[in-house]
């Protein structure tokens, strides 16, 4: 680590003033990810702005058939939530125990890892992200490889996740990280069927040609044949593009098999 | 015996309640007055000539006391790290160990090699004046892989061919002869995965220079502080003998990777004279990755000659290993004589001619990692024997039981240099079968192919040889130690016990085990007997842990100390019952004399000794403490049958362990739980070496598996449930008649494992690790 600022801030006001002011300012929520970073010193900010004595940040609440996260809420507590068993159980399967007991939403989604399981649920389930300017289509939000619509400074409050009628994830991990090699939300919502694929491309995207084949036909059946392009798909150590081109049909099978079942 | 805590007994470890509640002491929860923080700076390059080295910007630093290069260690009369054992290649000339500085000086050699070293007033500082270290570098071509190395670019100017040495073992005539005669040749080409071995507890070290005696004491995480002692004071240069004292405290996780002499511990207590301060220094996990020896990296090709009913002829074995950018300290021994020596297995094969080239590389070191060159050559002859079962369209099982050396052959002398001297390798391989439901396996495979899965087994019949031994024989074949075991009992006036060890404990459990045997043996209660190990402050010269040598060797020293403490405790007795020593019986804990009727107990006699009242002091001296040196005649020789059974998906290319029976021979058995426990922990590291862990460099030469992101290690949730069975032979050469357990699971459960899968997908091989990615390229190979 590098010597730093630590900085409480105890509003959103502040918060946005704090990071405003400084010449370099990072926010802080669960430090899943920032922590590591700034202890490899792969990351060296004046200022950290911690958020998370934030009144209302973390509160998760229901209402008019939509589930309301806040960006503070840690995995571990949207694993306990009961609305969207898919969503619940998406969190419940992120890292470890301790991971899940830190690492929040909010931090997931600003942070954008090509591999990070929420991306899949924001698209899969059609999700809207609410941020203290504005408010962001999940479609709109993620837009390549950890790159976020998400302006300078501006911080994420909550996001809004429609309750589908019915929905599944199915995420193959990578054996050594946890993280997501792919992982594919598959839900049948009020607007029609979306598919969400995180892992597998330099950020989560929808997969129309499946969306479209389980509009007509919600059955892992309907699936084969459909070819997936992979050319443009991550290929590091633990799997080629080829091999990520698969597990997005088996996992997308898996999940509509789940949601099925 | 006490029937709660004597031998045989899983009496819960003494040691478990400072570990779990966290008051274990640890290199690094060790702190002296003054201490200073050390940072090694460390080679970004796999291979370069290290042009000059600025250090003004990092002695400019806030709180940086002192930054060292290597120069100034050689200058100083630090001499190079050395390999302990010179292995002689088939020529007759000994193998090139290249120079290897503890902190290089001209040029660098793999990716995290230190160059320069920051000591400041805390950590950060020290960091920070390690980054502002400015290295001109001139990078030249790496070498990274095993296979091609040798007609590679040439790494040191002393090893043409980038060759450490060409050896060979066996009757190679013999064995080719075997093959011209024989009806059937299998041919495997294997690779064995390098390993990283990730103890829990970072190596650290702690060196303090105290001016006044002109003493130093390092404090680190070392499984033989003695040896650590000899090498930094006879062959480092760091302080004469007398004046270095090594203590290895806690140690949380060796599995070989602590034996070794390293830089980070020879610059900490050389520099802690030159500033005057004390410096400790702790590898953060990054370190450990990068410069933590690592284990394995060979790569093979096996023959084995058979006749058509399957009688094993002959075994040709050519395999190329790795050693890394230098020779640690025993990483020359480890695919030699304790690799080639055991290619028979537990095979009646009578002629075997094995070679192996040793070759550099611009990678970490390889020295022995949990194993040390046993699972290499069980993972050779079990992948190769179940192979040509398969091309004989033979049972693997009955092939196997139509070669094993049969009960009545022991002791038997191996084509390869070893005499084995007892087993029963029928009977751990029949328990195994029954436990693992043997005969019903097709309704299994019926069923997983039911499910769309593919269904595999696999069988490993390990031998392995442990508490490398006798001194005298491993000195003449290259080592530079003896290998034999110190031990010193200690009787308290009241009849407590202390030992003296110089074996070392590092999560084996010794303070239970070593206490168990004392308290068997003397009949005193297991609480009165204290174990102390790791510091040669305290006990006598001792060889430390690895190799399974602990019970074997450590044990027997002690059981031999014991022996004495009984002789002299009979001569007290003897002198209160008013007879002679050869008259006076010990057995559970009394002293006692035919023409008597109250037998003393051993408190009693322990008082005796120390209050001399009732003894000639002319004749006996006061007191009751005895050592004993214990040098075994062999190797012990545990071995056993595993047995694995793998479903595999084939959409995903995942493998799922479904049954996993390792049933082990160790002979006798100390404390059962400790041992399972053993097992237990080897099963994980060898399923973890098939299925999950790869250490892989770049062609530039980078760790690509430098962290846990991209490194798995085996997890719980990764493994079956172990069906742990024993069988036993004792061993007949040690008084204890135990072999040793530590490394058996690790040896045995790669080939069983591989051999599951490879049948499962009906191929010859998967190279290891055999990860869903590898098993899905393999089924699209085929498809
Ligand atoms: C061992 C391990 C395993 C993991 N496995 C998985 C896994 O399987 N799946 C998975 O999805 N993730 C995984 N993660 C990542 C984990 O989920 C992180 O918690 C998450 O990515 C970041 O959340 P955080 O709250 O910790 O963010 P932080 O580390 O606090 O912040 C991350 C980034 O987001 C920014 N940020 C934080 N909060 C906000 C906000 N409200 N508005 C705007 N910007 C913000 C920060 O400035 C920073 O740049 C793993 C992490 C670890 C350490």
């Amino acid at each position: 680590m590098y010597t730093f600022n630590f900085r409480r801030a105890s509003n959103l006001e502040e918060a946005q003033q704090l990071h405003q002011s400084s010449s370099d300012a990072v926010y802080v929520s669960g430090g899943m990810t920032l922590i590591p970073s700034l202890k490899l010193r792969l990351a060296s900010p004046d200022d950290v702005v911690d958020l998370s004595r934030i009144d209302g940040l973390s509160a998760i609440s229901s209402a008019d058939g939509v589930l309301s996260v806040g960006a503070m809420a840690r995995h571990c507590d949207v694993a306990a939530t009961t609305d969207i068993p898919a969503l619940a159980a998406l969190a419940n399967r992120i890292g470890d125990a301790q991971v899940r007991n830190r690492g929040t939403i909010g931090g997931s989604l600003a942070n954008n890892d090509p591999a990070a399981d929420y991306p899949a649920a924001v698209l899969g389930l059609g999700a809207t992200i609410h941020t203290n300017r504005r408010t962001i289509a999940g479609d709109d939000f993620f837009v390549d490889l950890f790159e976020t619509a998400l302006d300078d400074g501006e911080i994420i409050m909550r996001v809004d996740f429609p309750t589908p009628k019915r929905a599944a994830y199915a995420k193959f991990a990578n054996q050594a990280s946890k993280y997501a090699v792919v992982g594919v939300m598959v839900a049948e919502t009020d607007s029609g069927v979306r598919v969400g694929v995180t892992g597998a491309g330099a950020c989560a995207f929808r997969l129309t040609s499946f969306e479209d084949a389980l509009s007509t036909n919600m059955s892992a059946s309907a699936l084969a044949g459909i070819d997936v392009d992979s050319s443009d798909f991550n290929s590091d150590l633990h799997a080629s593009a080829a091999y990520r081109g698969s597990l997005v049909t088996v996992m997308a099978k898996q999940a509509v098999e789940q949601l099925t079942a | 015996m006490n029937a709660e805590t004597g031998i045989g007994a899983s009496v819960l470890r003494k040691e478990d309640a400072r570990f779990i509640t966290g008051k274990g002491q640890y290199t690094d929860d060790i702190s002296v007055f003054g201490q200073t923080h050390c940072v090694f700076v460390r080679s970004p390059h796999a291979r370069a000539k290290i042009n000059s080295i600025n250090t003004d910007a990092a002695m400019a630093v806030d709180g940086v006391i002192r930054v060292f290069t290597g120069g100034e260690l050689v200058e100083d009369g630090i001499g190079d790290l050395p390999c302990g054992w010179v292995v002689t290649s088939k020529d007759g000339t000994p193998m090139v160990a290249p120079p290897h500085p503890p902190i290089a000086t001209s040029v660098v050699n793999y990716v995290g090699e230190p160059y320069a070293f920051v000591v400041a007033e805390t950590l950060q500082a020290a960091r920070d004046g390690a980054e502002a270290v400015e290295a001109d570098f001139e990078i030249l071509e790496a070498v990274v892989d095993t296979a091609t190395a040798s007609s590679s670019t040439q790494i040191h100017e002393n090893a043409p061919s980038n060759q450490a040495y060409d050896w060979e073992l066996g009757d190679k005539e013999a064995t080719d002869a075997a093959f011209a005669a024989a009806d059937h040749v299998t041919t495997l080409d294997i690779t064995n995965n390098r390993l990283i071995p990730n103890a829990i507890e970072p190596r650290a070290a702690l060196g303090s220079y105290d001016a006044a005696s002109s003493t130093y004491t390092l404090y680190t995480t070392s499984q033989n502080p003695h040896v650590e002692r000899v090498v930094l004071a006879l062959f480092v240069n760091v302080a004469p003998e007398a004046n270095l004292r090594v203590i290895s405290p806690d140690v949380g996780g060796g599995f070989g990777s602590k034996i070794f002499v390293y830089a980070e511990e020879t610059a900490v207590i050389w520099a802690s004279a030159k500033v005057g301060r004390p410096i400790k220094w702790r590898a953060d996990r990054t370190e450990s990755f990068l410069a933590d020896a690592h284990g394995r990296d060979h790569v093979t090709k096996a023959e084995l000659a058979l006749s058509s009913e399957g009688e094993m002829l002959g075994l040709r074995v050519k395999t190329i290993a790795n050693m890394g950018a230098y020779l640690s300290t025993f990483s020359s021994s480890v695919p030699t004589y304790l690799y080639g020596t055991l290619m028979a297995g537990q095979y009646k094969t009578p002629a075997i001619y094995v070679e192996t080239q040793a070759v550099f590389t611009n990678t970490a070191p390889v020295d022995a990692y949990r194993g040390a060159g046993r699972p290499e050559a069980t993972y050779v002859v079990e992948r190769i024997v179940e192979t040509a079962a398969r091309e004989l369209n033979m049972d693997p099982v009955e092939l196997r039981r139509k070669n094993f050396i049969p009960p009545d052959a022991f002791p038997y002398q191996t084509p390869v240099a070893l005499e084995y001297d007892t087993g029963n390798y029928a009977a751990s391989m029949g328990k195994a079968l029954e436990i693992a439901d043997h005969d019903s396996y097709a309704a299994r495979k019926a069923a997983s192919e039911g499910n769309g899965k593919l269904r595999g087994r696999g069988y490993s019949c390990y031998i392995e040889a442990c508490g490398i031994a006798p001194s005298q024989l491993v000195i003449s074949l290259g080592a530079g130690v003896g290998l034999f075991e110190s031990a010193e009992v200690r009787v308290d006036v009241s009849g407590s016990v202390t030992v003296m060890t110089g074996s070392h404990s590092h999560g084996q459990g010794h303070e239970t085990t070593f206490a168990q045997l004392v308290s068997d043996r003397l009949g005193i209660p297991f609480d009165s007997v204290n174990v102390i190990h790791g510091d040669t402050g305290r006990s006598d010269y001792g060889l430390g842990t690895y190799g399974s040598r602990s019970i074997a060797v450590g044990g027997s020293a002690i059981d031999r100390a014991l022996d004495k403490i009984i002789a002299k405790g009979k001569k007290i007795a003897a002198h209160m019952f008013e007879t002679t020593d050869d008259q006076v019986e010990f057995a559970e804990g009394q002293f006692s004399y035919a023409g008597s009727n109250e037998p003393k107990p051993f408190a009693e006699i322990a008082g005796a000794a120390y209050i001399p009242a009732v003894y000639p002091l002319d004749e006996l001296e006061p007191g009751l403490s005895e050592k004993a040196f214990y040098d075994p005649q062999n190797f012990t020789y545990p071995a056993g049958s595993y047995v694995c059974e793998v479903e595999i998906d084939p959409s995903t290319g995942v493998t799922e362990i479904q049954k996993f029976v390792a049933v082990d021979d160790f002979g006798n058995v100390i404390n059962p739980m400790i041992v399972e426990g053993q097992v237990h922990g080897g099963l994980a590291q060898g399923i973890g070496q098939a299925l999950l862990e790869h250490g892989i460099y770049d062609a530039d030469g980078n760790l690509s598996t430098g962290s846990y992101m991209d490194y798995a290690m085996p997890r719980a949730a990764d493994l079956p449930d172990f069906e742990v069975d024993m069988t036993s032979t004792p061993c007949t050469h040690n008084p204890l008649g135990v072999k040793g357990c530590g490394e058996a699971g690790a040896i045995g459960s790669p080939a069983a494992v591989m051999n599951a899968i490879t049948d499962a997908l009906g191929v010859k091989d998967v190279p290891m690790p055999a990860t869903p990615h590898t098993v899905w390229e393999t089924i699209q190979q085929g498809a």
